[in-house]
């Protein structure tokens, strides 16, 4: 079961790349059939695969050792082989060790899980601050060290990917070009139903990004599986986390607090380059995307703390 | 293990005792026997409808894309969309309220809790039918939430069981929905208020004779430690949904941010009540595995001792560990910590029950009747739907599981692959008891294979999914999730043919069932309601058993 789980992954890691492989690009989504975590691409979500990996080791002979003995007694005590049943009813020994060995398993289980939940709430310095509003129903970005470049992410509609009518294909055909443009990129990107959005989060590769947020209606969360982040937006409340991506490539999430009607279609895309591509992304949205007031300055001097 | 003095002169009912006919037999009802098959029935027509409805979730769930459930809203996808919220809220709502607890607690308990303590009917019997009757009441609420408007221009409530505001508050769902909504989870508290209050005065003042707490069968344990939950619990769930109340109605600002208020004060007040809840719908199944296993094996249960402080310290340990389930909502990274360590705490007393089980059946004599499959499958099943909460427990793992399919499969092996193995198992073993008639074991065995089979292709493959990243509450998903969605379908359709030939069985059980001896299980069944006729007198105990 276990070589099944990490073979899952292995494949699913193995055609994300095959399937990427006109740009090379990673591209963390779900395949079909994948029984495991998608590729981590942070050191985070390393360490929790790796501490999953490490309770998997433990559960599944658990299960395999309570379906073992329930067999065993079913053969060895059934009635034909055991006509006349024993009165037994109290072993202390046992007792104490059936309650012994699983608070051991637990304080086994305890040390590396709190490490990795300090590692995972412990922001370092940040090299980027974005702010991230989750609304009814799509996600909004803001960029304080960029004076306070904000943009939206609406998902592109389902029946750009259910209608193969010439019309909604050409539109489909501009909304990649538009994407593409906004990328900064000649060749409009691969997209996916229910997954890929109008505008996506850029970050540079292997560096502190620094998340705040929040949202102005209802309780949303913003998920990236492929970074091991999951963090609610609440109205009235700001709320922080941090990730460095590893990996160049395209990294997809959705919407995880059931928000209404819209909760299935507001999904997330954070696209990783390399630190001059970032820079070169960065100056041509800002000017395309500038914020109105400018109180941003400040507040990128107060995130960075 | 108990003895008890000749009791035919307390058996017969007699004509001079109350026996009230037709209408006013039941909507006045203050025979325990009575309420306990009113409760039985509610919780098996609720129990259809809330399977009905997810049937219809897996069915749009089948393929990407949603085709389903525009069929019934004329072709209007937002419409759909809300639908699709409205039944998993509905679901859930009705599986936890209107079938499991009616079905454990108001059943099973009501029939036989008095019986096996040797007491001839429970503290309040008026009291025990008013909790009742307020059950129909407040299904009936509920039902009609679904036909009013929530959000805006559409109806039903659609935010999940759970109601966080602000989408459940004015934000969301402006529309009375909501508020229906509250009004029967009002009533359905209430009646489970009533009833703790009797069960917990019934079992500590009404037993026999000889009956001390520790002759008490595991079953009384089991609904005693539930009582007491229910008693502390539920008058917080109570509060939270009045402040939301409130705050829709009235222009408090409990949870509404802007004015001040806090939406995660109504998810640490809900899961408050909440975390005891989940304990709620499994103790009383515990304590009829216990009776199963120890009938079957012809044994009796290992470390009876044991078996019922495991109980009471999972009772206790439950109220400290509500903010598992809020893992993302921001909580301070040492709260967070507690919760995980209080949490795996936990395992160790439901670990001491699984072996206990097993080793009641070490050394025994196992007959594999249709109650002992139930009983076998939830040991099994149970074991794999707790490792996996010992998972979600670790916060740090629950980052990415959380509000996943994970979750969805963690819950369902121990509530459908648990709570309802438990339900079935005291089905199959007392309706012979309750209606005087035996099930035909072979149907029995045949119902408990398709189940078997079909539930656990519904829910294993949810570990994938929710691992691969497919969120919870969703009506439609990315393509990469589409097979183990399809895989899962299919063990439904293999589930709904195991229900309808349940219903089948009862049907011919209940009108052709060949006649059931006192005591159709043999030298296991040692509590008291194997004693008694099947069905037993109107009335029993009218003299008390004497407990040696």
């Amino acid at each position: 079961m276990v070589t099944g789980k990490r073979m899952g992954a292995l494949v699913a890691f193995a055609a994300a790349f095959v399937a990427n492989s006109a740009t090379g690009q990673e591209i963390a989504k779900a395949t079909d059939g994948q029984m495991g975590f998608m590729a981590p691409a942070t050191p985070v979500m390393e360490q929790i695969e790796k501490f999953h990996n490490e309770l998997l080791f433990i559960i599944i002979p658990i299960c395999l050792f309570v379906a073992g003995l329930l067999l065993w007694v079913m053969l060895r005590y059934n009635r034909r082989a055991n006509p006349q049943p024993s009165k037994t009813t109290h072993n202390t020994i046992l007792e104490i060790v059936w309650t012994a060995v699983p608070i051991a398993i637990l304080v086994m289980i305890a040390v590396p899980s709190f490490k990795l939940l300090y590692l995972e709430d412990t922001t370092p310095p940040a090299d980027l601050v974005i702010k991230v509003t989750g609304h009814q129903w799509y996600w909004s970005y803001e960029y304080p060290d960029a004076d306070n470049m904000a943009f939206d992410a609406i998902m592109l509609p389902a029946k750009y990917f259910d209608d193969p009518s010439p019309a909604t294909q050409a539109e489909r055909k501009r909304a990649e070009a538009q994407l593409a443009a906004f990328l900064g990129r000649a060749a409009p990107p691969e997209t996916y139903r229910l997954l890929d959005t109008d505008t996506r989060v850029v970050v540079p590769v292997n560096k502190v990004v620094k998340l705040l947020i929040t949202s102005t209606d209802v309780i949303h969360s913003w998920a990236m599986p492929a970074f091991g982040i999951k963090l609610d937006a609440v109205p009235g409340r700001l709320n922080e986390t941090w990730f460095k991506a590893t990996r160049i490539g395209t990294y997809y999430g959705q919407c995880s607090e059931i928000c209404g009607i819209g909760h299935s279609f507001m999904p997330i895309v954070v696209e990783v380059v390399s630190e001059d591509d970032f820079e070169k992304w960065l100056a041509k949205t800002r000017a395309e995307y500038a914020a109105v007031d400018s109180a941003p300055v400040r507040m990128a001097a107060l995130a960075h703390r | 293990m108990v003895n008890t003095a000749p009791a035919h002169a307390s058996d017969h009912a007699a004509g001079h005792h109350d026996h009230p006919t037709g209408l006013r037999r039941y909507l006045y009802s203050t025979n325990h026997k009575d309420i306990g098959f009113m409760y039985l029935w509610f919780a098996a027509i609720a129990g259809i409808i809330g399977f009905l409805m997810s049937v219809a979730i897996r069915v749009e769930l089948a393929e990407p894309g949603v085709q389903f459930l525009p069929l019934f809203t004329g072709g209007d996808a937002a419409a759909a969309h809300q639908l699709y919220n409205v039944l998993i809220t509905g679901h859930g709502l009705i599986m936890i309220f209107f079938m499991v607890m009616p079905a454990l607690i108001g059943g099973f308990g009501n029939v036989f809790i008095p019986i096996m303590i040797g007491a001839p009917d429970m503290a309040f019997p008026r009291m025990n039918n008013i909790s009742f009757w307020l059950l129909p009441v407040s299904f009936t609420l509920l039902l009609l939430s679904m036909f009013v408007e929530g959000p805006p221009g559409m109806d039903g409530v659609g935010a999940g069981w759970t109601v966080y505001p602000p989408l459940s508050s004015l934000a969301g769902h402006p529309g009375p929905a909501m508020d229906l909504a509250i009004f029967s989870l009002h009533l359905a508290g209430m009646s489970s208020i009533l009833g703790a209050i009797n069960f917990i005065t019934t079992i500590l003042n009404m037993r026999a004779p000889g009956m001390t707490m520790y002759k008490m069968p595991l079953f009384a344990w089991s609904v005693l430690v539930t009582a007491f939950l229910l008693l502390l619990a539920l008058p917080v769930l109570a509060g939270a949904i009045t402040m939301l109340l409130f705050d829709r109605n009235f222009g408090t600002n409990f949870f509404e941010a802007a004015q001040g208020g806090d939406p995660i004060l109504f998810q640490h007040l809900f899961w408050y009540f909440g975390h005891p809840e989940v304990y709620i719908l499994i103790l009383p199944g515990f304590g009829i595995i216990s009776h199963v296993v120890s009938t079957f094996s012809k044994k009796p249960v290992f470390g009876y001792l044991g078996m019922a402080y495991a109980m009471v310290f999972i009772g206790f340990i439950g109220f400290v560990v509500w903010a598992h389930h809020m893992y993302t909502v921001g909580l301070d990274v040492d709260t967070k910590a507690y919760f995980v360590m209080a949490t795996m705490v936990i395992a160790v007393p439901t670990g001491v029950k699984i072996f206990s089980w097993i080793a009641t059946m070490w050394g025994g004599s196992i007959e594999f009747k249709t109650p002992m499959l139930w009983a076998i499958g939830f040991i099994f099943l149970f074991t794999v739907g707790g490792v996996t909460g010992v998972v979600l427990a670790n916060a740090g793992v629950d980052t990415v599981l959380h509000d996943t399919y994970y979750v969805v499969a963690h819950f369902h092996y121990v509530l459908s692959l648990g709570a309802v193995f438990a339900i079935f198992a005291g089905f199959y073993y007392w309706i012979g008891k309750m209606s005087g008639r035996q099930y035909p074991e072979w149907a029995g065995q045949v119902h408990f294979w398709l189940t078997f089979i079909g539930v656990n292709i519904v829910f294993f493959p949810m570990h994938f999914l929710g691992l691969a990243g497919m969120p919870r509450r969703y009506v439609d998903y990315p393509d990469g999730y589409a097979f183990w969605h399809h895989v899962s379908t299919l063990g439904v359709y293999i589930t709904a043919v195991g229900m309808v030939w349940f219903i089948g069985l009862v049907a011919y059980t209940l009108l052709r069932g060949r006649k059931a001896a006192a005591n159709p299980w043999g030298e296991g069944a040692t509590t008291l309601e194997w004693t008694l006729p099947s069905p037993p007198p109107f009335h029993q105990f009218t003299e008390l058993p004497v407990i040696k």
